[in-house]
């Protein structure tokens, strides 16, 4: 058989019989100030910038045959390293009966705490979006799930690596040495061809949600070893690492709480690894004879990586409240502070976020770091306290 | 034995007062019960809901959502809001799984996140989406949901309607009791009065411009929600009701919130 150029594929499909089409999304300006001198040469101190991110969804088959198309765009005067297109999500779904069939690119989520994402290792982050990891790259995949009375069975094939993103040398948020991302290396001779499998189970217990999963393949989180550039100048070479991972998901609803847990375990030539998160989000519902409900959230985070090789979160207490206003505007205010229990380095992120109007959503987002250790990973940040603000428009 | 002859007296007295009382409570209870059977079997429905929020001043804002309903026996219904309108919600949904007496189950599917979220049902008395509808009127209504007292049978526009006094047997709701006005003929829910816990009237429900399906199953086109304390008013607008669409248990899975549709 002839093969077939997929973008013609997807054109025969398409062509065939669209019978709904959607197109939404949103275009956002998005301006940030910084409240101190930059740590490191070259980095700028305002910034703003254009994103837009559409979105287009068709179904056909009565529905049992869906695709959807989302891209990101990031314009950007100051910061070359966030100038960046993305395609999030490009992906042909067939419904059968008990079974779904993903082939494309997508965007998944896995993991149930709000202060870090310990189990969520389909996707890379898109780094340059944000430090807390929630802008991921669309990762490519054939994804196949299976409904079943144990439970809710996921098999993924990820086809095609992606590389983490990192700032250069003006940005803001990032290692003392820039990233050259040019140089980045592979434990696996396939390099970023190498194929991973994920699988995951999952199922629902009265007020008990429960998922396990393995992973096998390409760690998205590399190591940064010491290196130059090709004028000799140091730099941070990303190398990605083979790994092995089981991991639990669960988390419980009891009355006003709701407590949740994510574990991992993890197995690499470099060092192993054994982390967790846990905590609880406790709300009181309309305080004060309001429509506002106030939510109060603390997450403890282990990680028994030697030290040097940890991460943000390595034995950090995370305490937040969350203020819901039930309001017109469905306002929001998020307010943050993660310690770390053996250094005392603090971070602190409020972020509030309204609707004006129909169709515009404003967002203010206030990062500091406070106390840091030298010997924190928050170290490079110290100076970066900022205030950032972002206006969308929806359509 | 003066003493037991004023007992006596005072049973005999009291006698004929509780059999009304409970005869009145039995009559709500098999109103409530009559309703319930009325809507049975309708299976499945899916409709379109146009929600129209106005402040005291009379400023509006919009919100679509697409709703569909699973009819489940021995157990409250299943349901799906999917939001088209606000745009910056669009894509979000909310599946519902109702029980009697328990806290319902509850998802949340957040589409700038990708991120399906358990939540707690426990907030049955706050307003849902900024309206003036709390989460508990937009809920499946289950018989053993109320305790119930008839009060009287009286003229309602174009129908006659059986009065009721109902009081919420499930935890955290807003209000300490409900007067509603259901038809006699197909108990049609006409009007609700809804009283807080300082026992004064917080909302007026009215329901209308009422469509038959199936040759049985009615339901309203228009049902409008008025805050007496705030000023504050919802309009909700039904169309394109279909039932019987050949929705089941697997279009209503908290894995299934990620299609996009």
């Amino acid at each position: 058989m002839r093969w077939i150029p997929p973008i013609l594929l997807l054109q025969c499909i398409v062509t065939a019989a669209p019978v709904a089409a959607d197109f939404s999304g949103n275009v956002a300006i998005e301006a940030v100030t910084f409240f101190e001198d930059a740590q490191f040469d070259d980095q700028f101190d305002d910034n703003a910038t254009l994103s837009f991110e559409p979105r287009w969804t068709t179904h056909w088959n009565d529905g049992d045959d869906r695709f959807s198309a989302e891209l990101f765009l990031r314009a950007d005067g100051e910061d070359a390293g966030r100038e960046h297109a993305d395609i999030r999500e490009l992906l042909w779904l067939r419904i059968d009966g008990d079974n779904e069939w993903r082939v494309g690119i997508n965007t998944m989520f896995w993991g149930v705490v709000e202060s870090q994402h310990l189990v969520d290792v389909i996707n890379q982050i898109d780094a340059v979006e944000g430090i807390d990891g929630e802008e991921k790259l669309g990762q490519p995949m054939l994804h196949w799930k299976r409904y079943t009375d144990s439970g809710v069975f996921d098999v993924l094939i990820l086809a095609g690596f992606r590389e983490r993103t990192f700032q250069e040398a003006e940005g803001r948020l990032r290692a003392p040495l820039v990233v050259d991302t040019d140089q980045a290396g592979y434990e696996s001779d396939d390099e970023e061809s190498h194929v991973d499998l994920a699988l995951r189970w999952s199922q629902t217990y009265g007020d008990l949600d429960l998922g396990v999963h393995f992973f096998d393949g390409t760690n998205r989180e590399p190591l940064l070893l010491s290196g130059s550039d090709e004028d000799g100048d140091p730099v941070l070479i990303p190398f990605y690492e083979q790994m092995t991972q089981i991991g639990v998901d669960a988390q419980l609803i009891y009355e006003d709480w709701i407590w949740r847990l994510e574990l991992i375990r993890r197995e690499a030539d470099s060092a192993d690894r054994s982390a967790f998160v846990a905590g609880f989000e406790y709300t009181f519902y309309g305080i004060l004879d309001s429509a506002t409900d106030l939510g109060l959230l603390a997450e403890y985070s282990y990680d028994d990586r030697p030290e040097g090789q940890r991460g943000v979160f390595d034995r950090d207490l995370f305490v937040g409240t969350r203020f819901a206003f039930n309001d017109v505007q469905s306002s929001e205010i998020l307010a943050g502070l993660i310690v770390d229990t053996d250094n005392g380095s603090r971070s602190f992120r409020v972020e509030g976020n309204r609707r004006f109007g129909d169709s515009f959503r404003g967002t203010l987002e206030l990062q500091l770091f406070a106390n840091v250790d030298d010997a924190d990973p928050l170290a490079a940040l110290a100076k970066d306290d900022h205030l950032l603000l972002e206006l969308a428009y929806f359509f | 034995m003066p003493r037991l002859k004023q007992l006596i007296a005072l049973a005999l007295l009291a006698l004929p007062l509780t059999a009304v009382a409970s005869s009145a409570e039995q009559r709500g209870l098999e109103i409530a019960e009559a309703a319930d059977a009325y809507d049975a079997g309708f299976g499945d429905f899916v409709a379109d809901m146009k929600m129209i929020l106005a402040n005291k001043a009379g400023e509006t804002s919009t919100r679509e959502i697409r709703i569909r309903t699973l009819e489940v026996e021995g157990d409250g219904d299943k349901s799906l809001s999917i939001f088209d309108e606000p745009a910056d919600v669009k894509g979000t949904k909310m599946l519902t799984y109702s029980h009697g007496l328990e806290p319902d189950d509850q998802w949340l599917y957040l589409p700038a996140l990708k991120r399906v979220k358990r939540i707690s049902s426990r907030n049955k008395s706050g307003p849902f989406m900024g309206s003036t509808f709390a989460f508990e009127d937009l809920g499946s209504q289950e018989v053993e949901k109320y305790t119930y007292k008839y009060l009287r049978d009286e003229p309602c526009g174009e129908w006659t309607c059986h009065v009721i006094e109902r009081y919420p047997a499930y935890e955290y709701s807003g209000y300490t009791r409900q007067v509603v006005w259901l038809d006699t003929e197909a108990y049609r829910l006409v009007k609700s009065e809804f009283y807080d816990r300082k026992q004064s009237l917080l909302k007026t429900l009215t329901m209308s411009e009422y469509q038959q399906f199936l040759d049985h199953y009615w339901r309203p086109g228009r049902m409008e929600m008025v805050n007496h304390q705030t000023g504050k008013s919802t309009i909700l607008e039904w169309t394109n009701y279909r039932f019987r669409t050949g929705l089941s248990e697997a279009d209503f899975r908290s894995q299934t919130l990620k299609r996009t549709n």
